[in-house]
């Protein structure tokens, strides 16, 4: 019983030790003070004023380029890894090897040698950087999650099925759409829901591929704003939202997918 | 013409082929430009005078030995509160809701700068100094998810009656555990010290967001080598950084934490 109880408080005492951080911030976002830290009363300014844009113009673009990317990389990453997986998985096992291991790269890789050998690509070849290439980095890193997501999917599937559908008359498009697509839709999906958080969550590839036109993002611009000594008020809010979104999506994804296991 | 396409896309595995050429243009050809970049000088020419730069360089070699260090303690700490906290999570007597589990991980999904910009928020409410204690504690806040998911998976997937088992044949708790669990989740330890380990000594700007720019570590020497042009120099210490990575994964078996992070809680 004691050892019962012992080990729970263990565990929210870790939880609060690393929660802790992301509170101060919370709590901090309901008041209008410059400096965190500083209590000026209760209110919801600073929530207004992110979402008023205008004055805090760059913030609210950092925002949208960093959602678009994000979208672009994430749709393209699913559409491309999940034909690759097709692939893949019909390859012979030496070459399907083979693909495996270089897939694995990108995932293995720490993201400042991902950054700097993009990097590299790009000004060998005289590519000038801005979005085009950010959204490239983020599909070369983003797509390999995607592979893995849906290569399970396929394993699992019964390859007679798709042979029966072509003996019975439908077209290789015809048995993609109709027997394919239905089984790996989701690991599909699972994979855009990874490709769109680890985009939107990076930053040491995109500060390598960003180049120094003005483009900015969240992480781009968060980290110009620190390096300034400052803290935009209004990322406070932001931080907040973000975290409770991504808190609520995954309690709720989670519950989903316990339920289905019980099923 | 058109006959022959469809025919080409007819076979399955010929699907992989976008993706090959993808990976060879944006995975494998920038990897070789780090070599290439690192064995050369600015001319083009071979030469080994970027290693030799760096050898020569105390405060680089320095910054390379401080960052490993780092990554020792801040791994070493995330097993030490990490392992209880998975073990804890994994056995079924202690009744925990696999929310828990995903309370851990969260922070994992948060921008990695918000939750530094975080970290130094606590310590500047709690008017602690910046400096290397909140640069070890923002570390450990960083990557414990990394430590506690894995460990976590092999635990759960471990078979109970094992544990059963050596109870019934008269081991003590203690012996129970160093016999029979603690060899049965060393998979999962060893992709969390890689998990751990990797980020931590290859992140940059972090450190120095920590401790206010006092300390600086090797993400950010080889970051700031290459904007400021030494193309050359930097990617001789990528080079370098992959290389000490290269030691670390040959050492743990690497196939798991591909497998964890892929998994995901998704």
């Amino acid at each position: 019983m004691i050892t019962k109880f012992l080990a729970k408080a263990y565990l929210w005492l870790l939880l609060a030790l690393l929660y802790s951080p992301i509170l101060i911030i919370m709590i901090f976002s309901f008041t209008e003070a410059k400096v965190l830290g500083n209590w000026t009363g209760f209110s919801f300014n600073l929530y207004s004023s992110l979402f008023s844009g205008g004055m805090h113009h760059s913030l609210t673009n950092a925002i949208i380029n960093t959602f678009l990317i994000a979208l672009i990389a994430a749709s393209v990453s699913t559409a491309l890894g999940s034909i690759a997986a097709i692939g893949i998985y019909n390859l012979r096992s030496r070459q399907r090897a083979a693909m495996n291991f270089v897939n694995n790269i990108p995932i293995m890789n720490p993201d400042i040698i991902t950054g700097v050998s993009l990097f590299l690509l790009f000004v060998s070849f005289g590519i000038s950087q801005g979005f085009t290439t950010v959204v490239l980095a983020h599909i070369s890193f983003c797509t390999p999650y995607v592979v893995l997501s849906v290569m399970p999917r396929l394993k699992k599937m019964n390859p007679n099925i798709y042979e029966a559908a072509l003996d019975l008359g439908a077209t290789p498009f015809q048995a993609l759409r109709k027997v394919i697509l239905p089984e790996i839709l989701p690991g599909m999906i699972s994979g855009f829901i990874l490709a769109f958080t680890l985009s939107i969550d990076d930053f040491a590839v995109t500060i390598f591929t960003i180049g120094n036109e003005g483009l900015e993002t969240l992480s781009t611009y968060i980290y110009a704003d620190a390096r300034k000594g400052g803290l935009t008020p209004e990322l406070r809010p932001l931080s907040t939202i973000i975290f409770v979104t991504v808190l609520v999506l995954l309690i709720v994804i989670n519950r989903r997918a316990e339920k289905q296991k019980q099923e | 013409m058109q006959n022959k396409l469809s025919q080409f896309f007819m076979r399955r595995r010929n699907w992989s082929i976008p993706y090959a050429i993808f990976l060879l243009v944006f995975v494998v050809v920038p990897l070789v430009l780090i070599v290439a970049y690192a064995f050369t000088d600015e001319e083009g020419a071979f030469t080994l005078s970027n290693f030799r730069k760096f050898m020569m360089h105390p405060e680089a070699i320095n910054t390379f030995i401080y960052s490993i260090g780092i990554a020792m303690i801040t791994t070493i700490l995330c097993l030490v509160l990490g392992y209880p906290a998975a073990y804890i999570m994994s056995q079924k007597q202690f009744n925990t809701s696999k929310t828990m589990v995903v309370l851990f991980i969260l922070p994992m999904w948060v921008n990695i700068l918000i939750r530094t910009l975080a970290t130094v928020a606590l310590f500047d409410f709690l008017k602690l100094p910046l400096g290397e204690g909140a640069l070890i504690f923002g570390m450990v806040y960083n990557f414990l998810p990394f430590m506690i998911y894995p460990i976590y998976n092999t635990l759960q997937k471990m078979d109970q009656s094992l544990i059963e088992a050596a109870q019934d044949l008269g081991a003590n708790p203690l012996r129970v555990f160093t016999k029979v669990v603690l060899p049965l989740s060393m998979p999962g330890i060893f992709s969390g010290i890689l998990m751990v380990f990797m980020p931590t000594v290859s992140t940059f700007a972090i450190a120095e967001l920590l401790t206010m720019n006092n300390i600086k570590l090797f993400g950010t020497t080889v970051q700031e080598n290459i904007y400021n042009g030494m193309w050359n120099y930097g990617a001789a210490l990528s080079l370098i950084m992959l290389l000490l990575i290269a030691i670390m994964s040959f050492f743990s078996n690497d196939e798991d934490s591909v497998q964890n992070e892929s998994g995901g809680v998704i």
